[in-house]
């Protein structure tokens, strides 16, 4: 246990100490290696590169180095990534066998490594992170601290304003003057459908009942989104810190966090924020002896897309399958265990503390009209930085793809950028230019939801990306009302019939029936929005279908059964990429001589297609 | 006689996950979590000891592990093959990776072959969507992955 | 009673004002404004899962889900609007393409709510056509099958399997397009938890769950010159099975039915009351017996079947508190094959007993190995209320027309006692008047016992006998069964006697009565005009206490001997043993 008196002296001196993380002109000997051990860098080994470093460091008895493990920086294309600090020197794939060159050449010697620096968009290599293209155009408010602090270490956090947005609330705001701030500041939910989170709030605060509960909705299953979990990974504390504060707004004294089990490293380091709160005394009995009381449990999801709609959520905690119920009743008036319950998402909560220190007027002067604040986005898909951003809301598309993005790679043109996942819809090159928020993401036939934005160069085919998000939504299906159930099924078959060069005119009318009546008909938002990715791709791509269903073809090459795959000789240099990638040896031809396929034996995975560097293949 | 001896380790075994909860049936999911990490499937035996201390019929249960893809009824593979499936990574070509996979262990999504090494599922999105697409075995991910690579990482682990 | 706030709304212009609290469904229906609906079945499923009873709700997006929805004060609903009714076809269109349509061949033809929609939508085809979900058929225990390609999810049969009867033997398995209702590793029903109380049946809309048939063996026997086929009739059939018919619900038919039984063919028509007799005369003496003794108190009743499936499965260690009386029909079928066989010169082994009852379960129960005697089962087939019906269909006979007759004598007079057995707490109410009687050697001044009448889930009266005060219970569904034996099992209960029947109602109730739809059993109280109408019948009678019952004085009198004696305990007590709950589990 802390008292507030302990918890201010933490902040105070271990601000001192991480000085050094966000001042470049700190004089010290000292330095700090940041590598990234978020689940992205940890898929390509960074957690051997922690392991060497600290051992050469060990062995050579290096003084006044540290290695910390951090959260997400973002820009996960360029993974593993190392940073060291005061210097703020920025390394892209750095390997296992780099470490000791980094320890010797960098901090002992002094001297950048030039090999290992960052390339920019334009080619140049760059030296810091801030000078990065990828990051100029961002803003980070929920990223705040990924990257920048030990998401294991509870006092980094302290050290940035950590827990002092709980203080705030707990010694000199009311319930009702919390909540009111909330709702100025203007923040809507970054779960999907934007509802206001101030009037959530007052919503579950107003609902009678003793037992209320907070519950931490991160069961971030847009496949291809992560912003969610980078959140959990990199800055555990500030969404605990918010969910205790939401629980001192809306009286409830339990909170509840939904992970998804595929998310392991979030789970544990949210795991040990809990354990370090408890211990600290921030959670538990009479928090800063104010009288207040909550505490938080870890909910595990296991592998239902579902489960991210709150009463399927809900349904889950309690134990049961993962089927959403009728609404209303709201969870704020009927939640868990039938009782007011609170639920937002990670990256909702993660703007809460910083909503409470810096006031509701500076975040509402972030963003557009109706969407305040800024929007992470998981960009993923044919596009040059991969990563991790977060932007003010009213940023374009283009800017996100091109400006920090760095556009779309090999040289191929940009087709339709998907956002809102299952539930969104596919926007194509005329709407590049539409500033990103709620409503105007709507008018294009999208959604904003949970914050993947895959992009889709011209070798996509669009029917069946509508397939793929189809067979997405039958699979993930909980099956508990009709439409959904069965209308989706249908439409996949539709569509599969389409793909198949099977479909008439009329399949397509079908498509387009049951894609109008399902979203009216489906109990819960993943039915009702089930049909988005087909009616937004009917709306865009439409000579697509047409293409598909009367001449029997798919310019891409994608749809299996209608492909003819052919090298365009008179474009073909005979680099031979296509025929060292292709798997069953279908490709022959001499170098720099026009190549063949063998259609007997090509199986027609498309592969040379996108390795061609000419466009010689369709 | 050897079975029975294995089965009781299991009941044992599972009465000690029992133990570190209480009979509340918003357990279930956390319990049959630990069994599935621990077994790496649900057997009936443990099936029905959650049944007795939950006191739920074994019918909610079954329907509770078939619900979630998480859990599984048999056992995974030797080597648990598992392809992104998610956005990023279908848009990088993992589809191809998983037709790949399908033809050559010659089993389907969520099966296991006869002899009992390997496995194969989807995944939808590991969050490793800057090396995509990915494939995992037993875990550990391959990023940037073909189908020649794919190919490669199989024949190695065929020609054991 | 606090008086409910009105709301005021309206439905299809109508003005409509109801308690608030009410759902659009029930405004709707009281104003008398149709909404069809499937998965909805009055406070048992309630989940909207269907979606066939969405409406239009003015000013709101996506439409309503009336039978969940509460009606708000001035809101504007649309029942059949265009956009409604196009949604409602395309609900219906894909429920129908994921069926498997022999309408002609199911046994649900001409009863079957999904039908019935497909004829007010004036379907001719299906539009989406596409993959379906194919099962196999679960035939294998004695009493349900489970035709899963019937199904369409409507989930009514698990709601009622669960929260009604706390049994949980099927469930939602699999999610999306494959979820299916079926058992824990989709085995037979005859190897899981199921106590064969067939509520499910009653509940299903379809043709998805049904009883196993066992008409085809009555039909062989029937025609077989060589077999004396003696059919009997439980109480309860008698109130119902005019109903297949299209009599009023309640309408006692006992006339016609003996009637069209004669017709079908059968050698004697006996009457299962006069069994609940000897069931009174067994089960009364036992219970005196153990009351004097102190042994095993409470002793609970045993002629349910699906109760006795439910307590050897779930309750072994409290076995001992089970009477060891057999039911009724089995009583009478093993009297049949000896003291009647001998009587008339019947060959015991050509003699073939067939039992007419509101219930599944008794199929189970009659291929009990505990259900035999010198080898010979006491009851060799159980049809239901639903399989004698369609037996005098096939037979075409014009069942409302038929004259009134009367059971075959001997054994063909029965008590008003017996008659109510088949109503939650009639066992009862027989068992005291005997009971009483036989202990004070008195007459009864009031022969009703109605404290243990009505429709509570649980009864509990105390009972003054002579100077001694008997606490009874009576309970009626499995989910009340298991409040009782968790207090017993607690010993927490008090009690002498006690009463449990495994359907909510009694066997009026049984899952081999003619099924209603759901508007029906949401509009009307089925089992009060059921259970009304037995009474009406014991109320009726000339004699109305079975140890008054003629027949059975005689047969104990030239056979028996004396009640729990040493033959009658051989020919109508049985043991019970614990049962596995999941056979399937290796």
């Amino acid at each position: 246990m802390k008292t507030l008196e302990e918890i201010r002296k933490i902040r105070e001196e271990k601000r001192k100490e991480l000085n050094i993380r966000i001042n470049n002109n700190v004089g010290t000997k000292e330095k700090h290696i940041l590598v990234c051990h978020g689940t992205g860098c940890t898929s390509s080994k960074s957690t051997k590169i922690i392991e060497t470093f600290r051992k050469i460091i060990e062995e050579k008895d290096i003084k006044n180095v540290q290695v910390i493990q951090t959260g997400c920086f973002g820009l996960c294309a360029k993974g593993p990534i190392v940073i060291i600090r005061p210097e703020d020197t920025f390394y892209a794939m750095v390997k296992v066998e780099d470490c000791k060159e980094i320890i010797e050449t960098h901090i002992l010697g002094g001297k950048t490594i030039e090999r290992l620096l960052c390339k920019d968009i334009d080619g140049t290599k760059v030296n810091k992170l801030d000078d990065l293209t990828f990051y100029k155009k961002q803003k980070r408010i929920a990223l705040q601290n990924c990257g920048k602090i030990d998401p294991e270490n509870i006092d980094e956090y302290i050290a940035f304003n950590g827990y002092k947005a709980l203080e705030k609330v707990l010694l000199e705001m009311s319930p009702d003057k919390v909540i009111e701030e909330i709702d100025k500041s203007g923040l809507r939910g970054r779960g999907g459908a934007g509802f206001p989170t101030g009037k959530k709030w007052a919503l579950t605060k107003l609902s009678e009942g003793k037992q209320k509960y907070v519950v931490c909705n991160a069961d971030e299953g847009d496949p291809g989104a992560f912003m969610d979990r980078s959140i959990l990974e990199g800055d555990p504390h500030c969404v605990l810190e918010a969910m205790i504060i939401a629980g001192f707004a809306i009286g409830a004294n339990q909170g509840y966090i939904y992970v998804r089990a595929e998310y392991p490293i979030a789970v544990e380091r949210f795991k040990i924020a809990i354990k370090q709160a408890r211990e600290y005394g921030l959670l538990g009995k009479n928090i800063f002896e104010s009288g207040f009381d909550f505490d938080v449990d870890v909910r595990l999801g296991a592998g239902a897309f579902v489960c991210g709609e709150e009463t399927a959520l809900l349904e889950s905690i309690e134990g049961k399958r993962g089927q959403p119920r009728v609404k209303p009743p709201y969870p704020a008036i009927a939640g868990l265990w039938g009782k007011p319950t609170l639920i937002n998402n990670v990256e909702t909560y993660a703007n809460i503390t910083k909503i409470i220190l810096n006031g509701a007027e500076w975040y509402s002067s972030i963003g557009t009209e109706t969407s305040k604040g800024t929007k992470v986005f998981a960009l993923g898909g044919n596009v040059v930085n991969i990563g991790l951003v977060e932007v003010p809301m009213g940023t374009t598309l283009r800017e996100i793809i091109y400006d920090i993005g760095g556009g779309i790679p090999n040289n191929r043109d940009f087709k339709a950028a998907q956002t809102g996942g299952p539930s969104g819809g596919c926007i194509p090159k005329e709407h590049l230019d539409t500033p990103i928020d709620y409503e105007s993401l709507k008018q294009i036939g999208s959604m904003m939801g949970s914050g993947g934005l895959i992009v889709m160069d011209d070798t996509k085919c669009m029917v069946n990306i509508a397939k793929f998000y189809l067979d997405f939504t039958v699979d993930e299906s909980c099956g508990k009302c009709t439409p959904c159930r069965i209308g989706t099924k249908r439409m996949l078959e539709l569509l599969e019939k389409i793909c198949n060069g099977e479909g008439n005119m009329e399949d397509l009318q079908k498509l387009e029936e049951l894609a109008t009546n399902i979203p009216k008909t489906a109990i819960c938002g993943l039915g009702q929005s089930a049909p988005n990715p087909v009616l937004s791709t009917l709306k865009y791509f439409r000579e697509e279908y047409l293409e598909h269903i009367k001449y029997k073809e798919c310019k891409t090459g994608q749809c299996k059964a209608l492909a003819k795959i052919q090298i365009d000789q008179t474009k073909c240099k005979g680099c031979g990429m296509c025929k060292r990638n292709c798997p069953v040896e279908a490709i022959s031809g001499e170098v720099a001589k026009p190549h063949f396929i063998n259609e007997e034996k090509c199986i027609k995975c498309g592969t040379c297609i996108s390795v061609c560097p000419f466009h010689a293949i369709r | 006689m050897e079975k029975n001896c294995i089965e009781q380790k299991l009941s044992k075994e599972v009465e000690e996950i029992l133990n570190q909860y209480t009979a509340a049936k918003d357990n279930l999911v956390p319990i049959l979590n630990d069994v599935q990490v621990k077994y790496g499937y649900i057997p009936q035996i443990a099936q029905r000891q959650i049944s007795e201390y939950l006191n739920i019929p074994m019918a909610e249960i079954y329907g509770v592990i078939t619900f979630y893809s998480r859990f599984t009824l048999t056992p995974k593979g030797k080597y648990a093959i598992s392809v992104c499936l998610g956005t990023a990574c279908f848009v990088k070509g993992s589809e191809k990776l998983m037709n790949r996979l399908k033809e050559k262990l010659n089993i389907k999504e969520g099966e296991t072959t006869p002899d009992g090494k390997f496995s194969i599922d989807n995944t939808r999105c590991l969050g490793a969507c800057g090396i995509a697409p990915v494939f995992t075995v037993n875990g550990e991910v391959y990023g940037n992955a073909t189908v020649k690579k794919l190919d490669e990482v199989l024949d190695k682990l065929l020609a054991e | 009673m606090i008086d409910k706030k009105m709301i005021n709304l309206k439905i299809d212009n109508k003005e409509v004002t109801v308690p608030e609290g009410t759902t659009i469904l029930q405004a709707a229906r009281q104003a008398n404004i149709d909404i069809p609906t499937l998965c909805f079945l009055k406070e048992i499923n309630e989940i909207g899962d269907c979606r066939m009873c969405i409406t239009e709700v003015e000013g709101r997006k996506g439409f309503a889900t009336s039978c969940i929805q509460k009606v708000e004060e001035g809101m504007i609903v649309h029942t059949h609007s265009p956009a409604v009714i196009e949604a409602r076809k395309m609900i219906l269109d894909l429920i129908l393409s994921n069926h498997q349509r022999d309408c002609l061949t199911c046994t649900r033809n001409g009863n079957c709510e999904l039908q019935a929609l497909a004829i007010k939508f004036n379907v001719t085809g299906v539009r989406y056509e596409g993959t379906k979900n194919e099962h196999k058929i679960d035939d294998l225990s004695p009493s349900i099958v489970r035709d899963f390609n019937k199904c369409i999810l409507c989930r009514r049969c698990v709601s009622s399997c669960k929260k009604v009867q706390k049994i949980g033997a099927i469930d939602i398995i699999n999610r999306g397009f494959s979820s299916c209702v079926s058992t824990v590793g989709d085995n037979s029903l005859n190897d899981v938890n199921c106590t064969f109380c067939g509520q499910c049946i009653e509940a299903c809309p379809t043709g998805a769950l049904h009883e196993k048939d066992s008409t085809q063996i009555v039909w062989e026997k029937l025609k077989d010159p060589e077999t004396y086929v003696i059919v009997q009739t439980a109480p309860a059939v008698r109130v119902a099975l005019g109903e297949e018919f299209g009599m009023p619900i309640g309408t006692n038919v006992t006339g016609k039915m003996v009637a069209s039984l004669k017709r079908l063919g059968f050698d004697k028509v006996f009457d299962t009351n006069t069994g609940a007799d000897f069931t009174i005369m067994e089960e009364g003496t036992e219970f005196i017996k153990r009351l004097q003794e102190n042994d095993n108190l409470p002793m609970i009743t045993s002629c349910s079947p699906g109760w006795v499936k439910y307590i050897e499965m779930n309750y072994p260690e409290n076995l001992p508190h089970l009477s060891s009386c057999k039911s009724p029909h089995e009583m009478f079928g093993a009297i049949l094959k000896t003291y009647y066989a001998t009587k008339e010169n019947i060959d015991p082994h050509k003699l073939f007993v067939v039992s007419v009852m509101p219930c599944i379960a008794k199929k189970y129960e009659r291929q009990r190995n505990e259900m035999k005697n010198n080898g010979l089962y006491d009851v060799d087939s159980v049809i239901t209320t639903r399989e004698l019906a369609r037996m005098i269909k096939q037979a075409n006979i014009e069942f409302v027309e038929l004259e009134d007759e009367k059971f075959d004598n001997p054994m063909g007079e029965a008590t008003g006692a017996g008659a109510i057995f088949g109503v939650t707490g009639g066992v009862m109410e027989a068992a005291l008047r005997t009971v009483s009687e036989t202990l004070t050697g008195k007459a009864l001044e009031k022969i009703e016992f109605k404290n243990v009448r009505g429709l509570e889930g649980i009864k509990k009266a105390i009972v003054n006998i002579g100077d001694k005060q008997i606490k009874v219970a009576v309970a009626h569904g499995l989910g009340n069964a298991k409040k009782i034996m968790e207090e017993i099992k607690q010993g927490k209960a008090e009690y002498h006697f006690v009463e449990i029947m495994a359907c909510p109602g009694g066997c009026i109730m049984g899952g081999g009565q003619p099924i209603k739809s759901a508007k029906i059993q949401e509009t009307v109280d089925i089992r009060k005009k059921r259970a009304e109408a037995m009474y009406n019948i014991d109320a009726r009678s000339k004699i109305r206490k079975s140890h008054e019952n003629p027949v059975l004085q005689k047969i104990y009198k030239e056979f028996l001997g004396k009640p729990g004696g040493h033959l009658a305990h051989e020919l109508l007590h049985t043991h019970y043993e614990a049962k596995e709950k999941y056979r399937f589990v290796k």
